[in-house]
């Protein structure tokens, strides 16, 4: 047990280190692995912990994403109106932009506009007893309602351009590769963070409720408890998992764009914690670093057949690993150390006999 | 002595289908009630309606003669002090023993009260007397998908006694078992209702014989009659509708 804690605190430190054996090229990529980490966090809270298939988390990382980056816009424009606006002919700051001037203000709403977004859609679903593939539909029409808007009001969102084009982060030039990795070590804390968080939450009382629901959400009632508040709570922390995760890949990536918050990228942060291991935190992070490794892999030398690697990549980890690459290793380990129990009382046996 | 519960002309209809047709039953406080009948005579569908799983399309249910539970939510009915032991174990397999038994403790159930809730001395204390109780001490630390039918079948009449019931709600509790372990269930139930209510679904006549005091015999969604078993035994009506469904099955 101990053991596994040194482990994390290992691995943990082994990617706090990572400028020291990164190049600058690398080390960008790996923050935007690591911020997809903690989606992949917030997915397996929901799916592995609690039975909830969201395919439609590219929103709330989307909107977190958005909500940091119009900071970022404001900042960069210095008191003028966003390039963007004036392009589209827009001759004041839309009412709903002004506050985001203030960077507590857009933090803040990174992490707590998805999850109120969650909480009220995971309310009205979970309250009417909605779940399995129906909620995953439904989490699927939320995506498309919001890519479609966030493409129609081009002069509030930037359209599909999004929103690019800054310069500075509380007065820090994000060009400068000091800030990029004074980025990247914040990332790895707070993923880290968010990873403690998470273990705590999965091995409290509360952890145990949420996987009693995936096991048997109605047998939950007739011990007395309300799945509702139980479910609401976890998707709506997951969200905002995934809108701090937005924010932090704005900083470091520089853009925001409806397309990364569609259908396809919402699916592909599912199958960063299947491929990981959906009942394991530490394998979902895992997963999202070993499937955008790969991705930015094969998108380097194959830009062509990426996307049938992924639907292989899909179809194998279904058929072959379906508690992903933890679970596989998990499940080896067992019989390693079965077949070791075996070999020993063997020996005790032979022991006796001589 | 005042009913603890009371059934009044409960009715439930599955699309169209009948069935429960108008069920009277009152169950007085520490009384073990059991309910026989041949298949399909509506005892699970009432055992479902009392706990909320179903809702019955007329009549009513009520609590302490005064509290009409028909239309509340299964959490709010387990608040009540009423709880139900399904027919299939429903225990939750990826648990431990000790955890299934602690979700079941008498708590507040709120998200916000789990959040901060700390195991106590004495939560810890009664989860161990459970234990003893249930035959269990051993597996404590076992996965409970792991267990043995009977062990099943037993922690989960635990989980349901955990959280102190008033009524318990028990749907065939010995199909499967073997002789001893039908033997222990049957104390265990008389042990149970010092304490509590028991209303009980059987099929197993011996059983039945040995443990019952009240039986109520249903058929085709309606109350038969009510009677100690032996009476039961000599009502020509009840005799009817056992051997009517044994010569059809010849
Ligand atoms: N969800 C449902 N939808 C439709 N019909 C149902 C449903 N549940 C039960 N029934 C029907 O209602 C009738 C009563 O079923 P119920 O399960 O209550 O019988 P039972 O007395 O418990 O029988 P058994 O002894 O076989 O368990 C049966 O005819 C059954 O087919
Ligand atoms: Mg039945």
């Amino acid at each position: 047990m101990d053991k596994k804690k040194l482990g994390y605190w290992l691995f943990f430190i082994a990617l706090f280190l990572g400028p020291l054996y990164l190049t600058e090229f690398r080390l960008a990529l790996m923050g935007k692995f690591l911020c997809f980490a903690i989606v992949a966090l917030g997915i397996c809270l929901i799916w592995g912990y609690t039975g909830i298939l969201s395919l439609g988390h590219g929103v709330y990382f989307g909107l977190g994403a958005y909500c940091t980056a119009m900071y970022l816009k404001l900042e960069a424009a210095n008191g003028q109106l966003p390039d963007f606006m004036e392009w589209s002919g827009v001759s004041a700051l839309p009412a709903f932009w002004v506050p985001f001037s203030n960077p507590i203000f857009a933090i803040g709403a990174s992490l707590l506009i998805p999850a109120l977004i969650a909480a009220i859609l995971g309310f009205l679903t979970f309250k009417n007893r909605i779940k399995g593939v129906y909620f995953s539909l439904i989490s699927q029409a939320v995506v498309v309602v919001f890519v479609t808007l966030f493409v129609a009001k081009q002069d509030w969102t930037g359209g599909t351009n999004g929103l690019t084009n800054f310069t500075t982060f509380l007065g820090f030039s994000l060009a400068s590769p000091l800030v990029q990795i004074a980025l990247y070590m914040m990332t790895v804390i707070i993923l880290g963070a968010s990873f403690a968080l998470a273990a705590a939450l999965t091995n409290s009382r509360v952890g145990r409720v949420l996987s009693a629901v995936r096991d048997g959400e109605n047998r939950v009632r007739f011990l007395g408890f309300n799945p509702t508040s139980y479910k609401v709570f976890v998707y709506s922390l997951s969200a905002a998992l995934a809108g701090l995760a937005g924010t932090l890949f704005v900083l470091q990536v520089g853009l925001i764009s409806p397309a990364m918050m569609g259908i396809i990228p919402s699916i592909e942060m599912v199958l960063w914690a299947a491929v990981g291991g959906r009942h394991s935190l530490i394998g979902a992070i895992l997963g999202a670093v070993i499937v955008n490794s790969a991705k930015s892999f094969f998108s380097e030398a194959y830009p062509d057949i990426w996307s049938i690697f992924l639907g292989l990549l899909f179809i194998i980890v279904v058929m072959f690993l379906p508690n992903g690459i933890v679970g596989a290793f998990e499940s080896w380990n067992e019989k390693r150390e079965k077949a070791k129990r075996k070999g020993g009382t063997a020996d005790a046996a032979d022991s006796v006999v001589s | 002595m005042q009913p603890i519960l009371s059934c009044r002309d409960v009715r439930v209809s599955f699309n169209g289908f009948q069935a429960l047709q108008g069920v009277n039953l009152d169950v007085l406080p520490q009384e073990v009630r059991f309910l026989i009948g041949p298949n399909g005579a509506g005892k699970t569908t009432l055992l479902d309606v009392v706990c909320g799983k179903t809702k019955a399309s007329d009549g009513e249910v009520l609590y302490r003669q005064t509290e009409n539970i028909r239309k509340l939510q299964e959490h709010e009915i387990v608040h009540l002090g009423i709880t139900r032991k399904f027919q299939a174990p429903s225990i939750f397999a990826n648990l431990t023993v000790w955890e299934n038994l602690e979700l079941s403790l008498k708590q507040k159930r709120g998200l916000w009260s789990v959040m901060r809730a700390k195991m106590t001395g004495e939560d810890k204390g009664k989860m161990e007397a459970m234990l003893l109780r249930i035959g269990l001490m051993e597996q404590r630390h076992n996965l409970a998908g792991m267990l043995a039918h009977g062990q099943k079948q037993w922690l989960e009449i635990g989980m349901q006694l955990m959280q102190n019931p008033e009524i318990l709600l028990l749907d065939e509790p010995i199909a499967g078992m073997s002789e001893t372990e039908r033997h222990k269930t049957g104390e265990l139930i008389h042990e149970i209702s010092e304490t509590c209510s028991v209303l009980i679904v059987e099929h197993d006549m011996e059983f039945v014989r040995n443990f019952s005091k009240q039986v109520t015999v249903m058929h085709e969604g309606k109350v038969l009659c009510e009677g100690t078993m032996s009476e039961i035994q000599q009502n020509e009506q009840v005799a009817e509708v056992y051997l009517g469904r044994r010569e059809s099955a010849c």
